[in-house]
């Protein structure tokens, strides 16, 4: 028996300090008189500022009875889904404002889903990875649905809920088998166990695979991928912008940690099912993309697209494949924002469209905004010398480096396939005769902010790529030494 | 052998209110038969020494879910028929997804040996002489008070969605404002007149 420890307070001080503040900006939002939406989101914003500053000079170790640990790799996850939650913060309040959607619940919500995520990333037992993943999860659900007037959103929410509830199903099935085959909870004990001849028992590897489904749906990664369109296209744009780039990058982070930690010993195993998932992920983000006509369903065939290579990276079952994996999620979380940020600007006659051919004439009538698009479109397809580029360059150096090469090939090809879609979306803004050229003026500076530096950070990855790439090594060698 | 006798009653009258529960036409005795298939499972944990298993079981899924979902088949017309309809059409595909499945789980059971570190691994042992409520309220709040309190919050976030998807203030309803009833002051709105007889009052 446990008792309580001061220690174990200081490893989690960040997720601490984001549930004691999620909780009183709670009660502030509840008990004010007039609902000041906001207030409370630039709040939020300061929330999770203070977070990411007490992650960011955070102690190393475990805590809680070694259910939480807190190391290099968690440490960069957690700032950039920090840094994504707020973005997408500093993004929704206008567009809610203005579509009459502002509820004082959606930043706590979102502080609530965060909190999730960073408890998700830092999980070190099946228990603790299970709370992590409900508390992620169930905001996001209401998220979805919280335009609660639209047929659309609450479609979103209900179909993201029941199948989300199936992944939680599948997940407890797969743990339970593992607990029951490994006699233990702990991701330290259950890597010393099946390191040795346990992992070739069906029972395990069953379990594993549970384990590993539950996960790619969360990553809405082929076979699992079939909520992602519709609940993208359903939600309001500001909550598909956040499921884009926080919760993926907390589910990514956390596949790697349980097949780098408990399961490393049944590599052979896993890395069969991964590389399947990755191919599948990368052919039909290819391939169902190119005919569609909304842009929010176009993402997120090219969010599944994304998942897919960073997928590649994971297979390659090395420090190299997990640095590329790191580096690849952060470089798909700016342009994500940066994208989602530009269809958040899609407003005519004060009314929001959300069509590829609305981009239309977009070249002419507002350079600045459609050359940002493009950068960031050019990024996605993997064009030099864009960030997007060096992201799928360092996955595929890692899978050929561990002998991948047909994952590697169809990477390679599904890219080329996917740089139609992308460039489509230029040819669109450039050359296309519009009906009716260029959007609303956007007075919102956040928005424009998330754009800038999205965009600049897209630009110039190349000249001083040195910071992400050393700390995303030294995350890479916290799980594989 | 008592023992056993109970055990494959239980089981049975389990198995068979399973069974009813997917097979009546009528809703409400299907979460009646619901009801039957709890009270036998905690039974069940009864014999397995779970006590507090068998317990929450009863209270929670009979007292809370059980009856809400009873509520829901009552007040919500639902017709099952309809919902029913598709089964013919998706009774093979559904079907032979549900005997894989049971072939591959009936493989695991076949290689299943216990792990030969589940003795000195296992999360929390037993600790000899006392109940299992009270072993698992000596480790609750101690060695799971993380996950414990990370439950409390999970369930603060569902109250929180539960409240912002259905909650709608009407601006045409009147309220009973229980601050200002108590606020009010016997003072301000009781007038004691003393009436002289055969004299009116004036207010």
């Amino acid at each position: 028996m446990t008792a309580f420890d001061f220690h174990d307070m200081i490893v989690a001080l960040p997720e601490v300090k984001l549930a004691a503040m999620s909780l009183a900006l709670l009660l502030l939002a509840v008990v004010s008189k007039k609902e000041n939406y906001r207030l409370v989101a630039w709040l939020a914003v300061a929330v999770l500022a203070v977070t990411g500053a007490l992650v960011a000079c955070g102690t190393h170790g475990t805590a809680f009875g070694d259910m939480f640990v807190s190391d290099a790799f968690s440490t960069y996850m957690k700032l950039v889904v920090v840094t994504g939650s707020a973005a997408s913060l500093i993004m929704a309040t206008r567009y809610l404002e203005h579509e009459k959607a502002s509820r004082i619940e959606y930043p706590v919500l979102i502080l609530f889903a965060t909190l999730g995520m960073m408890l998700m990333i830092s999980a070190n037992s099946l228990i603790s990875l299970y709370m992590g993943l409900e508390l992620q999860s169930l905001p996001l659900y209401v998220l979805a649905a919280i335009r609660r007037d639209s047929v659309r959103s609450t479609e979103a929410g209900l179909k993201y809920f029941v199948l989300g509830a199936l992944s939680s199903g599948l997940f407890l099935y797969g743990a339970s088998l593992v607990y029951g085959f490994t006699g233990s909870v702990d991701f330290t004990q259950m890597a010393g166990i099946l390191q040795g001849h346990a992992s070739t028992l069906p029972g395990i590897v069953t379990g594993m695979v549970l384990v590993l489904a539950a996960l790619a749906f969360k990553i809405s990664a082929v076979p699992f991928h079939m909520w992602a369109p519709d609940v993208y296209e359903g939600a309001p744009t500001p909550v598909t912008a956040f499921f884009a780039i926080a919760p993926k990058v907390a589910a990514i982070a956390l596949l790697t940690r349980v097949l780098t930690g408990p399961f490393w010993g049944m590599m052979q195993e896993w890395q069969q099912v991964i590389v399947v998932i990755s191919m599948a992920s990368m052919l039909l983000g290819g391939v169902a993309a190119v005919a569609q006509t909304n842009i929010k369903r176009l993402l997120a065939y090219s969010s599944i697209g994304h998942m897919g290579y960073a997928l590649v990276g994971l297979a390659a079952a090395s420090a190299a494949g997990v640095q590329a994996v790191i580096v690849y999620m952060t470089i798909y979380a700016v342009m994500s924002a940066g994208a989602f940020a530009v269809v958040l600007m899609m407003k005519k006659d004060g009314r929001m469209v959300e069509d590829i051919s609305d981009l239309a004439g977009l070249g002419k009538a507002q350079p600045l905004l459609a050359f940002a698009m493009s950068v960031l479109m050019f990024s996605m397809a993997g064009i030099p010398p864009l960030a997007g580029f060096f992201g799928k360059l360092f996955v595929f150096q890692a899978a050929v480096a561990e002998g991948l090469y047909t994952l590697a090939l169809v990477g390679v090809l599904t890219s080329v396939v996917a740089a139609f879609y992308y460039i489509r979306i230029v040819k669109v803004m450039y050359f296309d005769e519009p009906k009716k050229a260029g959007f609303d003026a956007t007075e919102d500076r956040g928005l424009k902010f998330v754009l800038a530096l999205s965009t600049f950070a897209v630009m110039f990855f190349i000249v001083m790529p040195a910071p992400v790439l050393a700390s995303a090594h030294a995350a890479a060698l916290a799980l594989i030494p | 052998m008592i023992e056993a006798i109970f055990f494959y009653l239980f089981s049975a009258i389990l198995v068979l209110s399973a069974l009813m529960v997917i097979t009546a036409k009528n809703p409400v005795h299907a979460v009646l038969f619901l009801i039957l298939a709890f009270f036998n499972a905690a039974a069940l944990f009864v014999m397995l020494g779970a006590e507090f298993i068998a317990m929450t079981l009863v209270i929670v899924y009979v007292g809370a879910v059980a009856v809400l979902f009873l509520f829901v088949v009552m007040m919500l017309d639902i017709n099952f028929a309809a919902l029913r309809k598709g089964m013919k059409k998706h009774l093979p595909v559904g079907g032979a997804v549900g005997l894989l499945l049971l072939g591959e789980l009936l493989w695991i059971y076949k290689s299943w040996t216990p792990s030969m570190f589940a003795e000195q691994s296992a999360a929390s042992p037993m600790p000899e002489g006392v109940t299992n409520t009270h072993a698992l309220g000596q480790v609750l709040y101690t060695q799971y008070l993380y996950p414990f309190e990370t439950a409390g919050l999970i369930l603060l976030v569902a109250m929180i969605g539960a409240i912002t998807l259905t909650l709608r203030r009407r601006g045409d309803v009147r309220r009973q404002n229980v601050s200002d009833q108590v606020a009010r002051n016997p003072k301000d709105v009781i007038k004691v007149v003393k009436v002289a007889s055969g004299a009116g009052v004036e207010l």
